[in-house]
């Protein structure tokens, strides 16, 4: 399984891993990301990386 | 048979993150990134915030990263040109690197200024206009910012975060209007005068004076603002120059068919700043200068370099933030059209501005202090939803806020 990790302190809510992948991440109230799965099966860890690649202020990691 | 090589050339984002892709899409031949710049790619939006205050640039890939990914960098030369006939990038350094694929992510450069930049006066792009711009705010005094798009007001709002005080001067009535228009561009008129800022809007600059007090602005109706600096941000050119000669379509940006591959060269392909292409959804070619984009398109470009048999056609909604004192500014899609509806209270800091598209369907929007708002809008732009459909959306996720 692929371990998905948001630094909720970087998080600045520009959302491009909700949409991404918005099966794994969401957006709350206060503009901080939410993630819904933290772990994903092996074959989908190529596109929540992706996702995590879209994020401008590195927050998220995949392990 | 040769090993196949893919060539990266411009070592900032659109560069970076299309060979972290490449990899990803599980291209496993030779991948040079060639880089301009000596140092290893940083990422460029701190530079008009953080960066101004403690030198904080994050580096987008490590050595480590590098070799990780199988990746050589050729950090420190310039691209001088492509041989289409011989299949070779040509260095400024003579050496020549053949490829199976080349992938032009030079991106962009701020406009020169048009009156120069004699002492104290500024371009912002690079890591060292940013420390050479720090270095200048640092001794505070009076910054004078000629141009009030993104960069200008970013620029502004940091310098007065640092007690420097601040006059922001554009030839259009409002800081953004070029993106916002200039009725909801005023708000930001406002939002930049609360925090101190001088502005001289509608007005033109007629020179920038040199003297030993520091740079001066003179504006066309004569008055003259006097500065220990001045940051000139009148946009952006893309870097394709060194492409001229190659005989390949260039015209304000490498053009590229809907796959985001040059119309004159299948091999050759474009991302981020420099890359214009056909966009289906608008049905016209663009070119966008915006983080999200540099990375949403190297996906696209890797992916149909590896399987140019069943390409992607590349129709992003476009994403662009900007940082300006406690307002996260966030805009989605295209704001050129009509606004139509406004939701929440720009007094607040917490607002969402719809923008049509001009025949009665959504453009875009933009969003203050509220990223959920954002979400909505990039699903309903790309879902081509009406602007009812929105408005409901917002109203949705408005009604759970604070």
């Amino acid at each position: 399984m692929a371990r998905i990790r948001a630094n909720l302190g970087l998080c600045q809510g520009y959302a491009n891993c909700a949409i991404e992948a918005e099966d794994v991440f969401d957006i709350d109230d206060d503009g901080t990301v939410v993630v819904l799965r933290s772990e994903v099966p092996e074959p989908e860890r190529a596109r929540v990386e992706a996702a995590a690649r879209t994020c401008p202020v590195h927050a998220l990691s995949v392990e | 048979m040769h090993a196949r090589s893919v060539i990266v050339v411009g070592g900032s984002l659109a560069g970076v993150r299309t060979s972290q892709a490449l990899r990803a899409e599980g291209y496993d031949g030779r991948l040079v990134l060639v880089g301009e710049e000596p140092e290893l790619p940083y990422d460029r939006p701190p530079l008009s915030k953080g960066a101004l205050r403690d030198d904080d640039v994050p580096v987008l890939l490590t050595e480590a990263d590098a070799v990780q990914l199988d990746l050589t960098l050729r950090l420190g030369v310039a691209a001088a040109g492509l041989d289409l006939a011989d299949g070779c990038v040509v260095l400024a350094d003579g050496d020549r690197l053949p490829f199976d694929d080349v992938v032009v992510a030079t991106g962009s450069r701020p406009r020169p200024s048009p009156w120069g930049t004699p002492p104290g006066v500024h371009l912002l792009r690079t890591r060292a206009d940013a420390t050479a711009l720090r270095a200048d705010l640092r001794r505070s005094g009076h910054l004078v910012v000629v141009g009030a798009g993104f960069i200008g007001a970013e620029v502004s709002a940091t310098a007065r975060a640092l007690g420097v005080e601040v006059t922001l001067v554009d030839p259009l009535p409002a800081p953004m209007s070029r993106v916002l228009g200039a009725d909801v561009g005023g708000i930001f008129t406002e939002l930049h005068r609360r925090h101190g800022v001088e502005t001289r809007l509608g007005a033109a600059v007629a020179d920038i004076e040199s003297t030993p007090a520091g740079p001066r602005v003179v504006l066309a109706d004569g008055e003259v603002l006097p500065a220990t600096s001045v940051l000139v941000g009148c946009g952006a050119l893309p870097n394709d120059d060194w492409l001229r000669s190659s005989g390949l379509e260039v015209a304000d940006g490498l053009v590229c068919d809907q796959h985001c591959r040059s119309t004159s060269d299948e091999r050759v392909h474009a991302v981020g700043d420099v890359a214009r292409w056909w966009h289906p959804r608008h049905g016209e070619s663009v070119r966008i200068e915006h983080w999200t984009n540099a990375v949403e398109q190297a996906a696209v470009v890797a992916h149909n370099i590896v399987s140019p048999d069943r390409p992607r056609a590349y129709a992003p909604v476009e994403y662009v933030w900007s940082d300006q004192y406690d307002w996260k500014v966030q805009l989605v899609g295209r704001t050129l059209g009509a606004p139509v509806r406004t939701l929440g209270e720009p007094a607040e800091g917490r607002f969402a501005v719809v923008y049509g598209a001009g025949d009665g369907r959504l453009g875009g929007l933009l969003a203050v202090n509220w990223p959920r708002a954002v979400v909505a809008a990039r699903r309903a732009v790309a879902g081509r939803e009406d602007i009812e459909a929105l408005v409901g959306a917002l109203q949705a996720v408005g009604s759970r806020g604070r």
